[in-house]
């Protein structure tokens, strides 16, 4: 018997009194689910199934808006793309066979609305989350990664937002002896007061340790365990993550939940030390809608029953009632399945790290997935209903009326576009340009982060990719990069996407990687607003079409709807993880060239258009309009694919992704790298592409890389990359002695002033700290 | 004993620990043997020597490395450092503040002086060579490291901080930046008689060409990551227990 005495809602009740009022609305549900819920169970819920349900039917856990346009992800997937892929979509997270026995698994997630509420903890707990999917598939997590976006680099409250948000991944990742080896930063007024918090992480494990969610086997005791069940969190997914911000409602702190990284890191070396004994049968992460999901996932996609006591949950507020224990999203807990055989096994482990468990209930074959509390049944539901029969909506979406005005507001002409820079005043520019919010150096952050932890890292940022390597003995290792461009996407939300997708692609072939597996974490606005539905609608569309033509299949991620406040959506942002191979990876090449390379040739691959819509000069002069550039995936197979022959064979020595900034921005990132200048002259390949050298600095067309070129190789590399039909121009030399980037016929710019003007963004304005 | 690898250096787990598998590396790189000590468990083992990795040992609850130090097996590395035989015992980072905290070295860290957690790579002089963990490397030679924490501001009262100086017992120290507001630049201390040495940075992550700094000395570039050394604080131990 419970201590606790509640006027209990019972099934029993609830059958008896139909017509008791209960607070669908308040819980986030709409009028027609409610009445769903009811014919499901013929008869009104209790209040712990309703609960149970509104949880799980929140937008945040049930997909319902965006489910019908998922599907594709898994619809334009051939057999060819799975040859490798162990897990697909809809398990905690995909896994990915990289040879010789080994796996590794990586998802990404957003925890966007917490971090605005409360930076740190906000932040702290996406990356808790999203390590403990990891986990889940029986793996050891090995690095993370964090896209962010903030509001304007100016505003007050990104003051407050920015540097919670990074202490909190690094107080949380650094805990977890988890490199964080890269990721995105970007300031767009369009998150203002919905700044984007992405987190992914990366695991590894041997072919026969991948673990699966399910409970199976009659008579098998489900287990909870590591910490105990508070009161943080409860409508974090239904309340919080569903729904927009809106001045007139009261703040929803008390929604996000509390991270304690310390168990979590005792969790993940207990865990893996269960997968090693073979201990478990089935394993699942407590997170959104707590013990809701938990136990309905784990009961639908085993035997389809499960009894558990909820009295036996460990609590640290015993004031919790039954309905929030159900939907508590307390951090650092486990469910497990285990047999009658393996439990003192089970127990050891638990004792030898310190960790608390109690025994819930057991696996039956009722299909039902019924919770007591002191005996009296308070559940007692089909679990299929609410882990996967929740509504689906084909919510209206229709391209915006503004959307052709957009289009045809180019910036070439506009009067952002009055002043083009030229000569000295050219250089001065790229000066001013490279220290602007978004071009500007961002190891202000990453230098809160470790790097180091586990021996393995091969490369981080600023490089286009983090390099992980896995195999001690060949070196072998994966490669990932994560992608979006957010204002292409917003000038065409298919291009846009496709247009994340090639320079996730490009970035990680740029390392030296194959690249093989996407996930993805897509942030818009509300789904119920046509606008932006519509924009949801193409961007996925985008994705699944560029994935099946570049032959990388989707293997999971996250969606994250209403990142709006008050009526303004952010920009469409689908944030594109890209997981590459590599078979040693000694063989990686940073983004910029060292003295080593003092003298060797520099080459730029791929061609360039007049494409400054949307660039980030476009934004630097506060102008957003027109048509994003042209994607062409077929090029960028073949880009990837001569990158990576090239990498075999040693005959580039830095490769640099072209992108935000175009080549104006490459060029000065591969220079300040190692702090080494070049001397170029970029007449021959300006008039080749037909383009002033304006244009050719700061368009951002697609499919480019800047690669350095040893001597004794250069006839070689010409030749195999035009023999591939790739364009490729020399552009110049790496020259230690300048110290500056000359740009023949037109400028000469000091490295000293563009490294001072560079790395000061940040720090001017966060404040000082040790830079690295 | 005569080969490298008949050399047992113990590396110890607390929960929490960080840094325990990158430690075994080293010492496997460096030649030796590692052997896990579990921090439940009073016994060493019959190791030769002792590390005591960086992370945040019982999450930092209480002070940073205070738990740590009245576990079970902390009580048999304070007796064997004591003894006679004089273990050689490392402490890294969390390692370095659980010795404090053991006693076994004078001193605490408090928080860096910017608030925040750094990760950098860090040059260090090697102020004394006559210690069981610093012994390869010339006095006076720069090293370069990675430094990542955030409680690593190493504080001591003047009087133990004149009796660190006048006794030759500074092991590394800041060069160039000091990177949490350490005194006296202070990186890393060793006991009067040399066997047990800790330091905030890290050389365990400076051992292996390809997963290190990308620079050596005073700060001098080499290849991407091929930083390794951080090495020499390892082969010290072996080499001085081969020689013992």
């Amino acid at each position: 018997m419970s201590d606790k005495q509640f006027n209990l809602d019972t099934v029993e009740n609830a059958a008896a009194t139909p017509e008791t009022e209960l607070p669908w609305a308040e819980l986030g549900l709409k009028e027609n689910e409610f009445e769903d819920i009811k014919k499901l169970l013929g008869r009104r819920p209790t209040a712990a199934e309703l609960a149970m349900y509104s949880v799980m039917w929140s937008e945040h856990c049930s997909y319902k808006s965006s489910k019908i346009h998922l599907k594709q992800f898994g619809q334009k997937v051939t057999d060819e793309m799975k040859k490798d892929l162990m897990v697909g979509i809809g398990e905690n997270a995909g896994v990915l066979n990289i040879g010789n026995g080994w796996a590794v698994t990586f998802k990404i997630e957003s925890h966007n609305h917490p971090s605005y509420v409360e930076p740190y903890q906000g932040a702290a707990t996406g990356v808790g989350g999203i390590v403990r999917d990891i986990i889940s598939m029986g793996a050891r997590p090995v690095a993370v990664m964090d896209p962010l976006r903030f509001g304007n680099i100016d505003h007050p409250d990104t003051a407050r937002v920015l540097p919670g948000v990074v202490s909190g991944i690094g107080g949380y990742g650094n805990s977890l002896g988890l490199p964080n080896i890269g990721g995105e930063v970007e300031f767009d007024d369009s998150y203002q007061a919905n700044p984007l918090v992405n987190a992914l992480a990366v695991g590894v494990m041997r072919h026969e340790d991948i673990r699966l969610a399910n409970a199976s086997g009659v008579g098998n005791k489900v287990i909870m365990f590591g910490a105990r069940t508070g009161g943080d969190g409860i409508g974090g997914a239904s309340v919080l993550a569903s729904e927009s911000f809106d001045d007139s409602k009261p703040s929803k702190r008390p929604a996000v939940q509390v991270g304690d990284p310390f168990a979590e890191k005792v969790l993940i070396e207990c865990c893996l030390e269960l997968f090693k004994g073979e201990v478990i049968e089935g394993i699942q992460d407590f997170g959104a809608a707590g013990i809701s999901c938990a136990t309905s996932e784990m009961a639908s996609n085993g035997e389809g029953g499960m009894h558990v006591d909820l009295t036996k949950v460990l609590l640290r507020d015993p004031t919790l009632t039954p309905g929030e224990i159900l939907m508590s999203e307390s951090q650092e807990r486990m469910m497990a399945v285990v047999t009658p055989e393996n439990l003192s096994r089970f127990e050891d482990i638990m004792k030898k790290w310190d960790v608390e468990y109690s025994i819930l209930g057991e696996v039956t074959d009722t299909g039902r997935l019924v919770i007591e509390w002191d005996g009296q049944v308070i559940v007692d539901v089909d679990p299929k209903t609410v882990a996967h029969d929740g509504p689906t909506y084909d919510r209206p979406y229709a391209r915006p009326d503004w959307q052709d005005r957009l289009q045809a507001d180019h910036f070439v002409g506009s009067e952002a576009d009055s002043e083009r820079p030229v000569g000295d005043n050219l250089g001065q520019a790229i000066i001013d340009f490279m220290g602007s919010a978004n071009m500007a150096d961002k190891s202000w952050i990453t230098n809160q982060y470790d790097r180091y932890v586990q021996g393995n890292t091969a490369l981080s940022m600023p490089d286009d990719s983090g390099v992980i390597r896995v195999d001690e003995e060949t070196g072998a290792g994966v490669a990932l990069s994560t992608d979006a461009n957010p204002r292409f996407t917003y000038l065409d939300p298919y291009e846009g996407a496709r247009a994340s997708l090639a320079e996730a692609y490009r970035n990680v072939a740029t390392v030296g990687a194959r690249p093989a597996a996407v996930s993805d974490c897509l942030n818009f606005g509300s789904p119920e607003d046509p606008d932006v539905m519509w924009q949801f609608v193409e961007a996925v569309r985008g994705i699944a079409d560029g994935c099946q033509e570049l032959g990388v299949p989707v293997t999971g991620g996250n969606v994250s709807l209403y990142n709006q406040t008050s009526g303004k959506a952010i920009n469409p942002t689908p944030v594109v993880a890209m997981l590459g191979v590599m078979d040693d990876v000694a063989a990686r090449v940073p983004s910029g060239w060292s003295v080593a390379e003092d003298g060797q040739a520099i080459y730029l691959l791929g061609t360039t258009r007049d494409e400054l819509d949307g660039s980030e000069w476009a934004r630097y002069k506060g102008h957003l309009g027109g048509q994003p550039p042209k994607v062409d995936l077929q090029h960028e197979k073949t880009l990837a694919s001569v990158l990576n022959v090239l990498n075999r064979d040693q005959m580039i020595t830095s490769a640099h992704d072209v992108s935000a900034g175009g080549l104006a921005g490459a060029l000065a990132e591969a220079s300040l790298r190692f702090g080494v200048g070049a001397r170029l002259s970029l007449a021959e390949v300006a008039e080749r592409d037909g383009l002033d050298t304006f244009t050719l600095l700061f368009s951002e067309s697609l499919g480019r890389v800047l690669v350095s070129v040893p001597h004794n190789v250069e006839a070689r590399f010409k030749d195999l990359v035009s023999a591939r039909g790739l364009a490729v121009a020399r552009l110049g030399v790496v020259d230690n002695e300048i110290n500056a980037i000359e740009i023949q016929g037109e400028t000469s710019i000091s490295l000293d002033k563009l490294r001072e003007s560079w790395s000061s963004a940040l720090s001017s304005r966060f404040g000082e700290v040790a830079q690295g | 004993m005569t080969d490298l690898k008949d050399v047992r250096v113990g590396v110890v787990t607390f929960p929490g620990t960080l840094d325990d598998r990158d430690a075994a590396r080293a010492v496997k790189l460096a030649g030796g043997t590692p052997v896990s000590l579990w921090h439940d468990e009073a016994d060493l083992k019959n190791v030769d020597a002792v590390i005591i990795p960086g992370g945040f040992s019982y999450g930092d609850y209480l002070r940073a490395g205070a738990i740590a130090a009245k576990a079970a097996v902390m009580s048999k590395v304070i007796d064997a450092a004591n003894s006679e035989a004089a273990l050689p015992v490392l402490g890294i980072c969390n390692g370095f503040q659980i010795l404090t905290e053991s006693h076994l070295l004078p001193g605490s860290m408090i928080k860096n002086d910017h608030r925040k957690f750094i990760c950098r790579d860090q040059v260090l002089r090697i102020d004394t060579n006559e210690t069981s963990w610093t012994s390869q490397y010339e006095k006076g030679q720069e090293i370069v490291v990675p430094l990542k924490n955030q409680d690593g501001q190493y504080v001591a009262d003047p009087a133990t901080l004149e009796e660190l100086e006048a006794e030759n017992r500074v092991a590394f120290r800041y060069v160039g930046f000091n990177p949490n507001g350490s005194r006296n630049d202070i990186a890393g201390i060793t006991n009067k008689r040399g066997n047990v040495v800790g330091l905030m940075p890290h050389p365990e992550h400076a051992v292996e060409p390809g997963f290190g700094p990308s620079s050596v000395g005073s700060g001098e570039d080499v290849a991407l990551r091929a930083g390794a050394d951080g090495l020499g604080v390892f082969t010290s131990a072996l080499q001085a227990i081969i020689n013992k």
